[in-house]
């Protein structure tokens, strides 16, 4: 947890629109909306959180930010560096710093490949390194993640989902990244089972320091270790700011909301629950004032006209909202 | 070659594969060795004493009744066209497909519109009486023959490797290479192709079994090469000899069963590399599957049936998880 004030990664106002397919010719031009200005700041050796619901941009996010996906608007810095304005080859050397681990653990090793091969994958597409020292550094890494030698040869069908998402691990951290972006890490895992891999992301972060942006939509989860949260809707920023201080006293209707839907052990004293009218707009057409104004359920008239800006309310606790509750 | 040999491995220890690989064994060696097997020149037309003999000691299957040619001899030769014309029809169609495929699903963009526009002008183009046409304007070879179905033969090929690599392109073990900094050579040497490989030497088995056919069938229509000996031209040969007047039936029987055999056994192991590469393929009726495949729309029910039966296996996996967590 050193220098933990230095910023890492910067989003600067990121928009990503995707052209709807179809549509008549010579009429406008249809976009989803998936990021639509989206602002934030990651410190070195924190974990930032980001949650939402299903749709509301944050896997978008997330790959925009890896730089697998081609920002609409917007600017993205990693160590200070405009990632897409770097030539190709510098990109390529910058991104390794920063590797990705994936919802599914099914889908995310290759059927094909032996755990050995999956591992080394990324240390030979770098090069630079003789056969024994990738093999030295798999064995190392197997060990980091509470595997064994043995399970070198063997095949990813030969694990449970689990073991298979210690893989994945083990191969995102092969190149030494500073930055990891966790993708719903342990959403596609048993219950039993996301404990340990929770720990064993939180034991490498203190171990090799590494930054995480750990996206998910459980939010017991990002409580426990998060540092930053964001909380995001409709592929706008609603809310973020210091965990501790979002939990404690949401301002913004929509997280007020998301927070209550959290179940509790303690049934007596369970918060109400503030249930949603209506589904989510569709991010093709957006509501032209602010996104949650039309299931919000203290809507105003100014609410539907002009969308509002991220607002620091208290320090380091940010608000979008016209009407923040300040109770 | 690891990977080939264990592959005939898995192969031999199918039951079916293993009649496959025997008789495809038998006939190749009959191909290579032929003028070490054959009694007779076939080639010879000069033995006017002894046409129209009936089996004997002599001549197994006896000689023709126009030119007196050993036609046990002919039978050996014949494997040579037969084969090598299913062959590199088949390797050259599974390559040219596997190029176009790759290309139209890996680069996208301009390029898989272009591929894909071809196929669709390609598809609807009948081969066969284009086969005539063209062997009647720029001569009776094989050459043109093979020409004619590698042309035509990829499209279909090249649609389904389209469609598999449009998947493997977007899964996340690509996404990871990626991020390592893999170029596009390293994925798709290392992910793609191999992710496709097994739909290229299915479809190489298969489709080397059918082409067999047409290349019988267009040899006894006459539209071959005059001057090579195949079974096709036997069958015509025999046709127009006149075997059927004197009785002569095994001048008949005998390229009948070298065609059956060798369609047959590369249809034994195309079959056996499918239940290979997909156990979960249901077994279906023999003749069916023969009828199908020479209809050309077995191997689409093949691949429509392995996409079913992946759907099935993560459908199966999203249930377990979600009893896990109940």
């Amino acid at each position: 947890m050193n220098n933990h004030d230095k910023t890492l990664v910067k989003v600067e106002n990121l928009k990503v629109h995707f052209p709807v397919k179809g549509g008549l010719p010579f009429t406008k031009k249809k976009f989803v909306k998936a990021v639509d200005g989206v602002s934030i700041e990651i410190h070195a050796g924190e974990t930032f959180g980001l949650v939402g619901e299903s749709g509301c941009g944050k896997s978008t996010l997330g790959n925009a930010i890896l730089g697998m996906q081609k920002p609409t608007e917007g600017k993205i810095y990693f160590k200070d560096q405009d990632l897409n304005a770097l030539p190709r080859k510098e990109f390529k050397d910058l991104r390794r710093g920063m590797q990705m681990i994936f919802q599914d653990p099914f889908s995310s090793l290759n059927p094909r490949f032996d755990v050995y091969h999956i591992i080394a994958e990324p240390m030979e597409i770098r090069g630079g390194m003789t056969d024994e020292e990738i093999r030295a550094r798999v064995s190392e890494l197997l060990h980091l993640v509470g595997l064994s030698d043995d399970d070198m040869p063997r095949y990813p069908s030969d694990f449970s989902g689990g073991q298979r998402q210690r893989i994945g691990i083990a191969r995102a951290i092969a190149l030494n990244p500073e930055f990891l972006v966790c993708d719903e890490p342990v959403s596609a895992l048993d219950v039993s089972v996301h404990a340990q891999i929770l720990n064993l992301l939180m034991d490498l972060q203190k171990e090799l320091g590494i930054t995480y942006l750990f996206i998910s939509h459980n939010l017991a989860v990002v409580k426990d270790i998060c540092s930053h949260v964001a909380v995001m809707y409709l592929g706008s920023m609603m809310e973020t700011g210091e965990t501790q201080k979002i939990f404690k006293r949401p301002m913004h209707p929509y997280t007020r909301s998301l927070l209550s839907a959290v179940l509790t052990v303690d049934v007596d004293n369970a918060p109400q629950r503030i249930i949603l009218e209506g589904d989510i707009p569709s991010p093709i057409n957006t509501p032209p004032g602010c996104p949650f104004s039309t299931r919000c359920p203290y809507a105003k008239e100014e609410c539907k006209k002009s969308k509002p800006e991220l607002t620091e309310l208290e320090p380091g606790h940010f608000v979008a909202c016209h009407f923040p509750m300040m109770d | 070659m690891k990977g080939a040999l264990s592959l005939i491995v898995k192969i031999w220890k199918h039951p079916q594969g293993r009649v496959g690989l025997l008789i495809a064994g038998v006939l190749v060696f009959c191909a290579i060795f032929a003028p070490l097997i054959a009694p007779y020149d076939p080639y010879d037309v000069t033995a006017r004493a002894e046409k129209g003999l009936s089996p004997s000691w002599q001549h197994p299957l006896g000689t023709t009744i126009s030119t007196g040619q050993d036609i046990f001899s002919m039978l050996i030769y014949g494997a040579r066209v037969s084969l090598m014309v299913g062959l590199i029809t088949g390797i050259l169609t599974a390559l040219i497909g596997a190029v176009m495929g790759i290309c139209a699903g890996y680069v996208g963009g301009l390029c898989d519109t272009l591929v894909m526009r071809v196929v669709d002008v390609m598809l609807v183009i009948p081969t066969l009486p284009l086969t005539i046409v063209l062997t009647n304007l720029f001569g009776k070879s094989y050459f043109m023959i093979i020409f004619i179905f590698v042309i035509f033969g990829w499209t279909g090929l090249a649609r389904v490797i389209r469609a598999q690599v449009l998947v493997l392109k977007n899964s996340n073990y690509v996404k990871a290479a990626e991020l390592s900094g893999a170029g596009r050579w390293h994925i798709m040497m290392r992910h793609i192709l191999p992710g496709v490989s097994h739909l290229l030497i299915m479809n190489t088995a298969l489709s080397s079994a059918g082409i067999m056919v047409a290349e019988a069938g267009l040899s006894f229509l006459g539209l071959g090469d005059p001057t090579a000996i195949s079974w096709g031209k036997m069958l015509a040969d025999a046709q127009s000899g006149g075997a059927l007047l004197f009785g002569h039936w095994w001048w008949i029987v005998a390229p009948g069963i070298g065609i059956f055999l060798s369609v047959f056994s590369f249809m034994r192991i195309g079959l056996a590399l499918e239940e290979i590469f997909n156990p979960r393929m249901k077994r279906a009726g023999a003749m069916h599957r023969l009828f199908r495949t020479l209809n050309n729309t077995y191997i689409q029910k093949v691949f429509a049936e392995m996409d079913e039966a992946e759907r099935e296996e993560a459908r199966e996996a999203a249930k377990e998880k979600g009893g896990a967590a109940v």
